[in-house]
């Protein structure tokens, strides 16, 4: 945009004050051009932040009467539940995050580096499918699964592998399952994007000095492929962290994630304070893991989301 | 250990991709401590052959022994052959020294040794100081020789360079020529260097091969390829020539007598083992620096602006029509009755002799400069 005004000008305008009225024109192009952006930050992400901060910093004293104070986030630190389902969410967040990359990995390999050119479309285009149907119909078809009578638990039964039915539904390692298939995509695409831009030369100059397979992926293929990684993670992670559907879904009401609670505080509660406060004790703690993520991988964020 | 005087053999090695036969009956025998180049346009399957030898495709048949020994059945990494990739493939999350020890490091070589071999190398290659630079801040020169010592630093058999110079700009790719033929010496290692530049190949190898549609055209030292072509396609690819076709008019002892389609008559002697008869279309094919021009009507005689005093076989009338100047290795741009533009090598000094644009000439050259090939096997190339 900017480059096109540039070329056009010099054609327009011959004098001084009229190439003063162009870099005018040049700054208001400008403006116009991050007006969007610029609002889109600032209404849906600065503005509704801040708002839930001064919300979360308001201590309600009296019914309708609130003073400011910290009494939401002690609060939170105070009930043992509280943290527990937030360490718990993050535990498993972190279980999926690297579930996500031991599948997604080899995956993105194939489609990047063995497959020919038009099956890595074909294979592109198979992992974008399930996200044409929405996370809830695709919830409910786990269900249809894995339920007491779910398609598994009747075929079973009807094989004679087992007496009673089995309830699949509702355990950790469900709820698992299904966020590890929600996000897989988010992995492979970042990966996919990384392991493409690599010189097969440096996986064949690998093998050409001396390491077997096992060495090239750890000495030369992970650590290129590094970047993509760690984009993968982080986006694995915050999207896994702050999930909700699945987790109800497939979890039931024990699955104890924290968006739960959040919902909780909000809807059930009508407790919009405690809400507020425990939203950004979320935010908070995903970024301190993702910010200990990436010191730990010596990555900074400029060169792993930003670039993928 | 047994000593071997071949490091690298070759025994009628093939390669089909598809109905394309990449490389076809290729044999070769490069002796210890020798810088070979497989010289060839691209696709002529050069980089399929030096895949093979690297083991990175295997070969439908045939047979590569290093140091006399069969390496086919042997992954990649178990072979002692190290290569020099076309864009070097140095691994840009390493910094230097971790590129030149990852070889050293997969054959478990302990430590100290490893910080050890690495100056070593570095000091070889004359960059003692770049160890802990990333491979990012090196200028392409640098790379070039931090992959040679990443590769050289592993003591190979062979070293297999894959047009490495490629990428370099002009006056860069001109010293690194000179630097490769002097590391070669330093490190006695055997070097096959492919490339499709003749200039790269004739000025750095003890030999060469020239391939050509997956056959080798013709092996030998730079002088004999360039003295002695045995085939058309050899003639024509390695140093500059200028080309007629014509039929033969009558052979004598010397050679043969041919006539081109504008009416002129030409001496050549026939290349190598080529054949030919009365009656048969030929190539005939003359280096520019044989051409000896003097201005037109003027006697045979040795004129200041010309080299060469060789026989006057071959005559022919043309007007210059521009002149390339280079110093001492200027050229002439002649167009003559047969319409296409001769090339001849001059000097021009500067002074008023010297040849100008427009001017009437004469081309003479002997025979004996004049290379004859049958048409057809021109056509193949």
């Amino acid at each position: 945009m900017v480059d096109a005004a540039d070329s056009v000008l010099p054609c327009i305008c011959g004098t001084g004050e009229l190439i003063a009225v162009g870099s005018d024109i040049r700054k208001l192009s400008l403006l116009l051009l991050f007006l969007p952006f610029s609002l889109w930050i600032l209404l849906l992400i600065i503005l509704p932040h801040v708002g839930m901060v001064v919300l979360s910093l308001r201590e309600k004293v009296a019914p309708r009467v609130y003073e400011f104070g910290f009494g939401n986030y002690i609060d939170f630190f105070m009930e043992p539940i509280y943290w527990n389902t937030l360490i718990r969410t993050g535990l498993m967040s972190l279980l999926v995050t690297f579930l996500a990359l031991l599948i997604g990995f080899p995956v993105a390999y194939y489609i990047a580096k063995l497959a020919g050119n038009r099956t890595k479309g074909m294979l592109f285009m198979l992992c974008l499918i399930p996200l044409w149907v929405s996370d809830l119909i695709r919830a409910f078809g786990w269900i249809l699964l894995l339920r007491e009578s779910g398609i598994i638990s009747s075929f079973l039964m009807s094989s004679g592998l087992i007496d009673t039915p089995i309830e699949f539904l509702y355990t950790d390692a469900t709820v698992i399952m299904g966020l590890v298939y929600t996000v897989m995509l988010f992995m492979i695409v970042p990966l996919v994007s990384t392991l493409d831009g690599m010189d097969n030369a440096m996986i064949e100059a690998g093998y050409n000095l001396g390491g077997n397979g096992f060495t090239v992926l750890r000495r030369i293929i992970i650590p290129y492929a590094m970047p993509g990684i760690v984009s993968g993670c982080i986006v694995v992670f915050m999207m896994t962290a702050g999930s909700y559907l699945t987790p109800i879904l497939m979890g039931g009401k024990n699955s104890s994630w924290f968006t739960e609670q959040i919902y909780d505080q909000f809807i059930s509660r009508y407790n919009w304070e405690s809400g507020a406060a425990f939203g950004f004790l979320l935010l908070a703690f995903t970024s301190v893991v993702v910010w200990l993520g990436l010191k730990l991988s010596g990555q900074t964020l400029s060169s792993t989301v930003a670039k993928s | 250990m047994t000593e071997h005087a071949f490091d690298l053999e070759c025994i009628d090695v093939s390669r089909q991709f598809g109905s394309v036969r990449a490389v076809d009956n290729v044999s070769l025998s490069i002796p210890r401590g020798s810088f070979f180049s497989i010289l060839g346009p691209s696709g002529c399957g050069k980089t399929t052959l030096m895949r093979m030898i690297a083991g990175f495709e295997n070969p439908d048949h045939g047979d590569i022994r290093i140091k006399g020994k069969s390496v086919l059945k042997a992954a990649p990494n178990k072979r002692n052959v190290k290569m020099v990739f076309q864009h070097l493939a140095l691994f840009p999350m390493m910094n230097v020294h971790d590129n030149i020890a990852y070889g050293l490091r997969c054959a478990g070589v302990p430590a100290a040794e490893i910080t050890r071999k690495v100056q070593d190398v570095l000091e070889r290659v004359a960059l003692p100081d770049v160890a802990k630079r990333d491979i990012q801040q090196l200028s392409g020169g640098q790379k070039q020789r931090i992959a040679i010592a990443r590769c050289m630093v592993l003591d190979p058999d062979v070293l297999l360079l894959d047009e490495p110079l490629g990428a370099l700009d002009l006056k860069l790719r001109e010293a690194m020529k000179i630097e490769l033929k002097l590391l070669q010496h330093q490190f006695n290692t055997t070097f096959v260097y492919i490339t499709h530049d003749q200039s790269e190949a004739l000025v750095m190898s003890d030999q060469v091969a020239v391939m050509n549609q997956g056959r080798f055209e013709q092996v030998g030292t730079p002088q004999m390829l360039y003295q002695q072509p045995e085939t058309a396609f050899v003639a024509g690819f390695v140093g500059d020539a200028n080309l007629w076709h014509g039929k033969v008019e009558s052979m004598t002892e010397l050679g043969a007598v041919l006539r081109t389609p504008a009416g002129t008559a030409l001496q050549a002697r026939l290349a190598g083992s080529q054949r030919c008869r009365v009656g048969d279309e030929v190539n005939i094919y003359t280096r520019p620096e044989f051409m000896s021009v003097l201005p037109s009507g003027g006697e045979t005689s040795n004129n200041a602006g010309t080299r060469g005093t060789a026989g006057a076989d071959n005559v022919l009338e043309g007007r210059v029509d521009s002149v390339l100047f280079n110093g001492a290795n200027s050229r002439l741009l002649i167009r003559t009755a047969e319409q296409a533009l001769v090339e001849a090598d001059v000097t021009l000094t500067g002074g008023s002799d010297d040849i100008k644009p427009g001017e009437a000439v004469k081309l003479q050259w002997s025979m004996q400069q004049t290379l004859c090939f049958p048409a057809s096997a021109a056509q193949a190339s």
